[in-house]
């Protein structure tokens, strides 16, 4: 078994950078080349930027809702590890893991409009992005259900001969529904070739982890199921690159499935509608900003010689206008055309379909057709 | 023609688009080499072996879930539930997610699922061996929901089911599982979703029902013709999409509709239908619309044969609505 996957005993977090994004002494950091370490970079810079872009413009009321990743950015570039074939079932809080895929900055913004370019038809609230180009399956709200399908996904690669993996996030708080023990248990009796990454960001909406669990952290549930769990550093993004190699690596073999619990933390709140200062102490979330991920990945690639400050400016530059231009352009676009509030509900439109919408056509139009803001 | 029963004909529907389309793949609780609980899928293990028919770990939100994953991939599923009455485990899974992935998604996925799943009463199975829910899957936007009383239409429908776009929901009469026979053609046929069948020619009253309650329908309907009653049986087959013409045709021509079905009454499916009939063909009725249904109390075990609605029940909805 490789390093990465060797069981941990209790609260031992695997980590390859330490918080001045030193490779720790032994360490064995995966092949990563520069180009691929600077697209990184800009990758953590990107969902950084957009978030808090996208936060003032909800508090501005041009945004009806939002859901931040600050402090959790490397979890999302997990995926790096994976092929453009492989399949990713995220929850709501990896938009890095779909940038990284290839989803324009003008798909991701015109999706949290819901107007007539979002790629999913403004059938859902901001951040539920679908992207079935670049394999990255339908966002749910409700926690937990991508995860049996997920494992579905995995077995039928299996079944169907070819080697593509699936890899589901969810955070800790899911581990507490039924889902995830299912799909873990139906993964681990038929080997499927699934990465199931835990983020363990310490909170579900306002209910603190210890709430959730009684075991020491969460990797240690993949043991019953009969399969490798790791512990990883959630906000050192080579450790999860490590992890996720390994991972993949026994997925493809045919060995099976890995749980991987990135350890990180949610500096913001669960969405634009909380506030964790009800509820948390203001200086928790402060003590994590030391261990900033995308901090950390900078001082690594200083290491490397690959940091300068103007390569920085120069993506935050690009990424700053990529966003502006993004949000001018789903501004001026509508909202869909009526019709399609009934399209897409069966592969053809049935009678009974065909004859309501007839009828919401013969109507006057509501004056803001978008119930919220 | 060969004579089967229903189980038989789902069988050889499976079979059919086992061997036809490699995509098909089974799963559920038993079902693998010991073909079901109730056999319909008996012998597809030992033809198709393990890659293709799976007995899965006993949880109805992961069958439900893998074979959405599953479709995802582009498999075709089509999992078993053992008894209707346990697949509130996966309704998340069936109602939120099979359902709405097309829709969610902006028609970029599609899960054609095909849930098969007995459901029904009139086998002493108590309460959690006897539910009939289908009306909360005709209620949830995304699904097709079918019961045949057949085996010739549960052959054909299961392979127009096998061969659709979108998730079903099939919904097997187990109570009349080994006693309605048929002749059933060999080889390949389907009937289409979406179409309801005339059972009984009449003039007098329509009588609305779908899967096992057609049998209790036809039953009365022997009984109160040899009283001079005319009804007019219609075996709805699709409840989702409904052949709103078929009903609506033989209710404006008799002028009277009885619904019968077993579920609860209470916004069960009937409670649709009347509503569609007074939408549409109000001033062609010339009696109240009647409900013989099972009543608003969970199903219970022994006295199932005063909750089910009986061949006496039904006669009398026949006579009371046709003397109206």
């Amino acid at each position: 078994m490789l390093a990465s996957a060797r069981p941990q005993p209790d609260d031992s977090v695997f980590s390859l950078l330490d918080d001045d994004g030193r490779v720790v002494p032994g360490g064995r950091a995966p092949a990563l080349s520069d180009a691929d370490a600077l697209r990184l970079f800009r990758g953590l810079l990107q969902v950084r930027l957009v978030d808090e872009r996208m936060m003032r413009l909800q508090r501005q009321g041009r945004l009806g809702f939002y859901m931040l990743s600050m402090g959790e950015e490397a979890t999302h570039f997990a995926v790096h590890a994976l092929r453009p074939t492989d399949w990713v079932f995220p929850s709501y809080r990896e938009p890095g893991a779909a940038f990284h895929r290839g989803y324009s900055l003008k798909d991701f913004v015109n999706q949290l409009f819901g107007n007539a370019e979002d790629p999913a038809k403004g059938r859902q609230m901001p951040v539920h992005h679908s992207a079935r180009w670049l394999n990255l399956v339908s966002i749910s709200s409700p926690v937990g259900t991508q995860i049996p399908q997920a494992v579905g996904m995995a077995w039928a690669a299996r079944i169907s001969k070819r080697d593509d993996v699936a890899v589901t996030y969810f955070g800790e708080g899911t581990s507490s529904t039924g889902e995830f023990h299912v799909g873990m248990n139906f993964a681990g009796v038929y080997k499927a070739p699934v990465i199931f990454i835990c983020r363990n960001n310490g909170w579900a909406i306002s209910t603190g982890k210890e709430r959730q669990t009684a075991s020491q952290g969460f990797a240690v549930k993949a043991q019953a199921y009969g399969f490798p769990g790791v512990r990883v550093d959630g906000n050192d993004l080579l450790a999860i690159l490590a992890v996720m190699e390994d991972a993949v690596a026994r997925a493809r073999a045919g060995e099976g499935p890995t749980l991987i619990e990135a350890v990180t933390y949610r500096r913001g709140g669960h969405s634009s509608s909380d506030d964790p200062n009800v509820y948390r102490d203001p200086n928790e979330p402060k003590e994590w900003e030391r261990r900033d991920p995308i901090e950390r990945w900078k001082k690594y690639l200083v290491g490397r010689g690959l940091y300068s400050e103007a390569v920085e400016q120069q993506y935050r530059k690009e990424i700053g206008e990529e966003i502006a231009a993004a949000l001018a352009h789903a501004e001026q676009v509508g909202p869909p055309a009526v019709e399609t509030l009934f399209h897409d509900v069966f592969a053809e439109i049935p009678p009974h379909l065909e004859e309501q919408k007839e009828y919401l056509l013969s109507l006057p139009r509501p004056t803001n057709p978008h119930g919220g803001h | 023609m060969p004579v089967c029963n229903i189980i038989q004909a789902v069988n050889d529907a499976l079979r059919i688009e086992m061997r036809r389309d490699p995509r098909v793949v089974v799963l559920g609780e038993d079902v693998g080499k010991f073909g079901g609980v109730f056999r319909a899928t008996n012998g597809l293990f030992d033809e198709f072996g393990p890659d293709r028919v799976f007995d899965t770990p006993l949880a109805e939100a992961g069958i439900i879930g893998a074979a959405i994953g599953m479709a995802l991939y582009g498999l075709r599923p089509v999992p078993e539930i053992q008894f209707a009455d346990f697949i509130y485990p996966a309704f998340d899974q069936i109602v939120n997610e099979l359902a709405k992935f097309r829709y969610r998604s902006g028609g970029q996925y599609t899960a054609p699922v095909v849930i098969r799943t007995p459901y029904g009463g009139g086998i002493r199975g108590g309460h959690y061996h006897s539910q009939s829910p289908e009306a909360y899957f005709v209620h949830t936007p995304g699904l097709k929901v079918v019961v045949p009383s057949n085996p010739y239409d549960a052959k054909g429908l299961l392979l127009s089911a096998m061969r659709g776009e979108d998730p079903v929901i099939f919904m097997e009469p187990k109570r009349v599982y080994r006693a309605a026979r048929g002749e059933v053609p060999e080889g390949d046929y389907t009937v289409p979703l979406g179409s309801a069948k005339v059972v009984r020619q009449g003039a007098q009253v329509t009588v609305l029902c779908y899967g096992a309650m057609v049998h209790t329908v036809l039953e009365a309907a022997d009984r109160v013709a040899g009283e001079g009653f005319d009804p007019e049986i219609v075996d709805l087959r699709t409840l989702l999409p409904l052949d709103t013409e078929a009903v609506l045709a033989s209710v404006k021509k008799t002028g009277r509709a009885v619904i019968v079905h077993e579920a609860p009454k209470t916004c069960g499916y009937g409670a649709e239908l009347s509503a569609l009939i007074a939408e549409k063909a109000l001033l062609h009725l010339e009696a109240p619309i009647a409900r013989v249904t099972g009543f608003d109390t969970p199903f219970p075990y022994s006295l199932e044969n005063e909750y089910l609605p009986s061949p006496e029940r039904v006669a009398k909805a026949i006579r009371d609505t046709a003397t109206f």
